[in-house]
């Protein structure tokens, strides 16, 4: 079982594609991180190997993932099996120490400041130890994924370091960890679930964008005519008609209780004003319990729609074929705010247009999809569920940061994967595909 | 376990494409389907600066400049940037107070919006601008944006040139694909507004680009799209400066119009309206003060009485109706009316102020002594001329023959809003007499003298001078005979001003006995005591009568006699008879600029004239009424006596209302018609002919002379 012949040489049997996209992606990133700061009136080769600029911080950030994507390669695979439960602890510890040592950056309490001026974002790793964690808890020969039990376990692994992630203020990496469901999915969570989230979200959608009464009613009259129609089943079965009516009693209460109450007490102020400002409504701050108790916070004082505003102009402005490299008007005249962070996309969007954007677009998809046909290939269910869990955190990354910068999606603070500007979030993307193509090249095994 | 969800991978891979093609789907509609997000961008970044280009200058026909250019500057302000300004420092400059500040910003907001500048404060005065310019620095946001004014050196023409003022949502929406913008200065009147695309020129655009905070980072792509303000053209026109000078003076206080038209060229010397006004009052900060009083008098100072104002043209019209029933062969030049000091053939007698037996013996001494009955008669005999079976027809033919002089019509001067004036429809006609059937040349009798319906324009009075001058064509009346740099469009513009207009078949010959008549007319006739020193001319007066007072004053003429250089009409309103006003005014005119000076005698005239204050009471009791006092002159000039004594060349009372003849006057009329058709009309065509033939070779001789003075 732990037969492992090819371990001295590290790039064999390491999937050649992923290296290069990943390459690829963070030469992009760098490229985008350029565009935004470039400057004509300073000499950038000089500012390059003074590392001052963000671009050039980025590339000693990718040279030092770099060494540990081939360190990670050299490791043995079985290395992340033993240590993902320990490691899943050392997470929750440290993101429980941001309550007490936590610096505050950009309004969120999230991170650890260490050595050299560099701060640490627990909640980023924690996204690998969860994966790791989940891998491990679902590959484990006892643990039957088709019985409640586990599914409410896994829940568990899950949702205890995205709880402290709202805890931090960090709405948007504790909805990351809803990615998970891809690999529990994929291992035998029953789509009912999917369906009634899904369900969930068109309820709470419909209840931002109707009248509460209104949507009562039309709840009301679905339901009536689904006894109507169905008088003749309903006599053979009592239970159904109990069950409609049961449904009809849940969705009531969704719209009248869990959804203000999500948005007055689980949202901060800005969330709520944000997503309402998505449909175009107005959200009254004042009915919102968080940011009462927690107040003077400075989000709650810019709920316009500035951000998305500029982003959109950027990336419509670039057109079919772009404004052309470094010629964008929106990002030299740094109009869209934290341009090389959450918003790196724009850059891209108006600098290269529709071709630009559709074929980025089209290297991610083939990123995704490569690492599923990795996954599938796996004899391992630890290396499998790890490798949804990757495809999973990618993809709900991509999906709402880009959504968010042309406007379908409310703003939420995601990175980019790999473009983005940032040490931490670059860290921990290489550590998981790199971890990933360990665990592939030695997918012969069976790793528990 | 695993085997059995294999087919999971498959819709997730699914979920991924539909939720990257929703993702494609929405770039596909920001990116490609929307242009909204290139201009939001290009409004967010560049940073456009016009640079306007200078106006165009219009000069007179000896290069003299009408008017200038000089520079002034405005106060502009971009609100968005105006923070921190010391408010009590700047409304202490302008000597305004806080909320005027606050509504002065409020417009420029409203006006340009945030981001652009706005003028806060047009045309400062050059204490001002010094003080601004030191105290800048306390007010960030604002700054002085130069501006190129109108200046005019000779303090005339106010009406001809017209003014340039601010655009407004108007003048926008109607220009919309022209380049302006709120703040612009356009032609609004006048040759300002006729040339306004070669005056204005082309406006030059530089691009900065801009950055979030509105600080400008330096060219937009190396100024590869800037473009450079080409300076406006300048017109040359036919103008004098000196006759026109010299029309104003002779109108002012008097409310009238001149116009001198070089018969030759069509172009306009002069065209006087009054009242005027200096047109220094409406540019720069003058503007805002005067414009207000100059809209509201009563006396209309900017209407341009020349081109707009309607008038009988009374007796000045006599020649026109004489060449009508010449080139119809109605009546030959010794065609003579027996007048008693009366028309009595239409029933109400109406009364000519010459009684004397012979005075309308022939067409020339019933031109000189300008014989009301003797156009009556020719009038009548054009209307019921036997060749159009009805008056009707009669009617039409001559309306014909009327528009063809350019009367009933536009001409087309290169001026905004010409009046047409009026020839009056048969419509009309039908409308107060019922049918056609019973027209009679008796219900619009006094046409033949230019009274009824007929109405003209003093343009078009000097024009209809430079068709008998010139015997049969005129050129379009204008002002630009040049303009700066003419490439094509330019020269097809101006074409119709360098065509001919033959736009009667009347023979020459025809149109020299009429100027004999009108020589006539200044040697004994009603003109005889208006001399022009050195040359002969032909002139006609009229006395009109109206409907608002006292009878206008008219003045046609041109000079010299052969070969004309200089056609006028002058009319000044409720002034009495045409010889001892709008006479003298026209003589002088020709005068000045046949002869470029004036004689001392005639220079005590002018400064007469110049001092009569022919002002209606009604208009002077409207100052009084309104505290504007100061337009009334110092010299006042009682005119009730002259005018009363004159009023009786067309003393017909009720005359626009029609009358039907009795019967047994009809049958006289239908007598005495036959009388004077009966002139054989084939004699009279011989004598026409033997008249060219002698014409033409005089001509040949005159040309032989000259090509021998050429080759010697």
């Amino acid at each position: 079982m732990s037969n492992t012949p090819n371990q001295n040489n590290f790039s064999k049997g390491t999937d050649l594609a992923v290296i290069i996209l990943y390459f690829a992606m963070v030469a992009i990133g760098i490229l985008c991180i350029f565009m935004v700061e470039f400057n004509p009136n300073i000499n950038w080769s000089n500012s390059l190997i003074a590392g001052k600029n963000s671009y050039s911080k980025q590339i000693y950030f990718a040279i030092f993932c770099g060494f540990v994507g081939i360190f990670i390669l050299l490791m043995d695979s079985k290395v992340f099996t033993a240590l993902a439960n320990i490691s899943y602890g050392v997470g929750i510890v440290l993101m429980l120490a941001t309550f007490v040592l936590g610096k505050n950056i950009n309004g969120s309490k999230s991170w650890i400041p260490i050595a050299g001026g560099f701060n640490l974002q627990p909640a980023e790793l924690c996204k690998i130890f969860t994966a790791l964690i989940l891998a491990k808890f679902i590959s484990k020969p006892e643990t039957d994924f088709t019985k409640i039990k586990s599914h409410l376990i896994a829940g568990g692994i899950i949702a205890l370091p995205a709880i402290l992630s709202i805890m931090q203020h960090e709405m948007g990496l504790a909805l990351v960890y809803s990615a998970f469901l891809f690999a529990m999915y994929r291992e035998g969570l029953p789509p009912v679930i999917l369906i009634v989230a899904l369900s969930f979200a068109v309820l709470v959608i419909a209840t931002l964008l109707l009248e509460p009464t209104l949507l009562a009613i039309i709840l009301t009259i679905i339901a009536a005519v689904f006894i109507i129609s169905m008088v003749k089943r309903f006599k053979r079965n009592r239970n159904s008609i109990l069950i409609v009516i049961g449904i009809w009693a849940i969705c009531f209460g969704t719209i009248r209780y869990v959804v203000p109450y999500i948005f007055n007490n689980v949202f901060e102020c800005y969330q709520s004003t944000r997503i309402y400002s998505m449909i175009g409504k107005e959200y009254d701050c004042s009915q919102n319990k968080k940011s009462a108790s927690a107040s003077g916070k400075q989000h709650g004082k810019k709920p316009d729609d500035y951000n998305v505003k500029q982003s959109k102009i950027a990336i419509g402005s670039g057109g079919f074929w772009g404004r052309g490299f470094l010629k964008g008007t929106q990002t030299r005249g740094k109009y869209v705010p934290e341009q090389n962070t959450d918003f790196i996309f724009t850059s891209l969007g108006e600098a290269f247009g529709f071709i630009g954007t559709a074929s980025f677009l089209g290297l991610y998809l083939f990123f995704l999809f490569r690492i599923i046909r990795i996954a599938e290939r796996q004899r391992s269910t630890f290396s499998r569920v790890y490798a949804y869990s990757v495809v999973g955190i990618f993809f709900f990354h991509i999906a709402v940061n880009i959504s968010m910068t042309i406007g379908l999606f409310p703003v939420v603070g995601i990175p980019l994967p790999l473009i983005s500007y940032g040490g931490s979030s670059l860290l921990t993307f290489t550590v998981l595909v790199f971890i990933l193509l360990r665990l592939d090249a030695d997918r012969q095994m069976v790793l528990r | 376990m695993a085997l059995y969800n294999s087919n999971r991978g498959g819709i997730i891979q699914i979920i991924i494409g539909f939720v990257f093609v929703i993702i494609i789907g929405q770039l596909i509609s920001l990116q490609i389907f929307s242009n909204k997000y290139k201009l939001a961008a290009d409004n967010n970044a560049i940073f456009r600066k016009i640079i306007y280009p200078d106006r165009g200058i219009i000069y007179d026909r000896k290069r003299r400049a009408l008017l200038e250019n000089s520079i002034s500057y405005d106060l502009v302000v971009i609100p968005n940037e105006a923070k921190g300004v010391d408010t009590i420092a700047l409304c202490n400059i302008l000597r305004i107070d806080k909320d005027e500040f606050t509504k002065r910003m409020i417009e420029v907001i409203v006006k340009n919006s945030r981001v652009k500048a706005g003028i806060f404060e047009p045309f400062l005065s050059p204490e001002l601008y010094a003080q601004l310019t030191e105290n800048l620095y306390r007010f960030p946001g604002f700054s002085l944006s130069e501006r190129s004014i109108r200046t005019y050196p000779y303090n005339t023409a106010a009406h001809v040139l017209g003014y340039v003022a601010e655009v407004d949502v108007n003048f926008l929406q109607k220009h919309e694909d022209e380049g302006y913008e709120m703040g612009d200065y356009a032609g609004m009147t006048g040759l300002e507004k006729q040339y306004e695309n070669v005056l204005m020129g082309q406006r030059g655009v530089k691009r900065f680009l801009r950055d979030n905070k509105g600080k400008i980072q330096g060219a937009f792509e190396k100024g590869q799209f800037d473009t450079l303000a080409v300076a406006g053209r300048n017109l040359y026109t036919s103008m004098d400066v000196d006759v026109q000078q010299l029309a104003e003076k002779l109108l002012q206080h008097k409310i009238g119009s001149a116009v001198v038209i070089n018969p030759k060229t069509g172009g306009v010397i002069a065209m006087a309206s009054s009242p005027g006004y200096n047109p220094n009052l409406l540019t720069g900060n003058q503007r805002r003060r005067t414009i207000g009083s100059l809209l509201t008098d009563t006396a209309r100072p900017i209407y341009n009485r020349a081109i707009k104002g309607q008038y009988p043209p009374g007796s000045t019209f006599k020649p026109m109706g004489a060449l009508i029933a010449l080139d119809e062969g109605l009546i030959s030049p010794s065609f003579g009316y027996n007048c008693f000091g009366l028309y009595t053939s239409c029933g109400d007698p109406r009364k000519c102020e010459h009684h004397n037996a012979g005075h309308a013996a022939n067409l020339q001494l019933a031109l000189a002594n300008s014989c009301n009955s003797y156009f009556l008669q020719v009038f009548r005999m054009a209307i019921d001329n036997p060749k159009y079976h009805n008056a009707k027809q009669g009617y039409l033919k001559w309306k014909e023959y009327v528009n063809s002089f350019g009367l009933g019509r536009k001409l087309g001067i290169d001026l905004p809003s010409e009046n047409k004036a009026s020839i009056p429809d048969t419509a009309q006609y039908n409308k107060d007499f019922g049918n056609p059937k019973y027209w009679n040349s008796c219900y619009m009798l006094t046409l033949g003298i230019g009274q009824d319906r007929m109405t003209a324009t003093p343009l078009q009075l000097a024009n209809a001078m430079a068709l008998i001058a010139n015997e049969g064509f005129y050129y379009t009346p204008h002002f630009v005979d040049s303009l700066e740099d003419e490439d094509e469009d330019d020269k097809a513009i101006l074409a119709k001003f360098r065509t001919k207009q033959e736009v009667t078949k009347i023979s020459g010959d025809i149109f020299k006995i009429i100027k004999e008549g009108m020589h006539d007319v200044t040697v004994y006739g009603t003109a005889a005591g208006i001399k022009v020193p050195g040359h002969e001319y032909c002139a006609k007066t009229g006395t009109a009568q109206n409907p608002h007072g006292k009878n206008h004053s008219l003045f046609v003429c041109f000079a010299p006699k052969d070969n004309p250089k200089v056609a006028v009409a002058v009319v000044v309103e409720n002034a009495g008879f045409g010889a001892t006003w709008a006479g003298p005014i026209g003589g002088l005119l020709m005068e000045k600029y046949l002869n470029d000076t004036l004689t001392a005698e005639s220079k005590t005239k002018t400064e007469y004239l110049a001092n009569v204050d022919l002002m209606p009471q009604s208009i002077k009791d409207w100052y009084v009424r309104n505290n504007k006092s100061e337009r009334l002159t110092p010299i006042e000039y009682n005119n009730d006596e002259l005018g009363d004594v004159w009023d009786m060349e067309m003393v017909s009372e009720n005359n626009a209302k029609p009358q039907k003849p009795k019967d047994t006057i009809q049958k006289a009329v239908d007598s005495s018609f036959k009388k004077t058709s009966s002139i054989p009309p084939t004699n009279n065509s011989n004598t026409v002919k033997k008249d060219s033939a002698a014409l033409i070779n005089k001509k040949k001789k005159k040309t032989i002379n000259t090509k021998n003075v050429q080759h010697t």
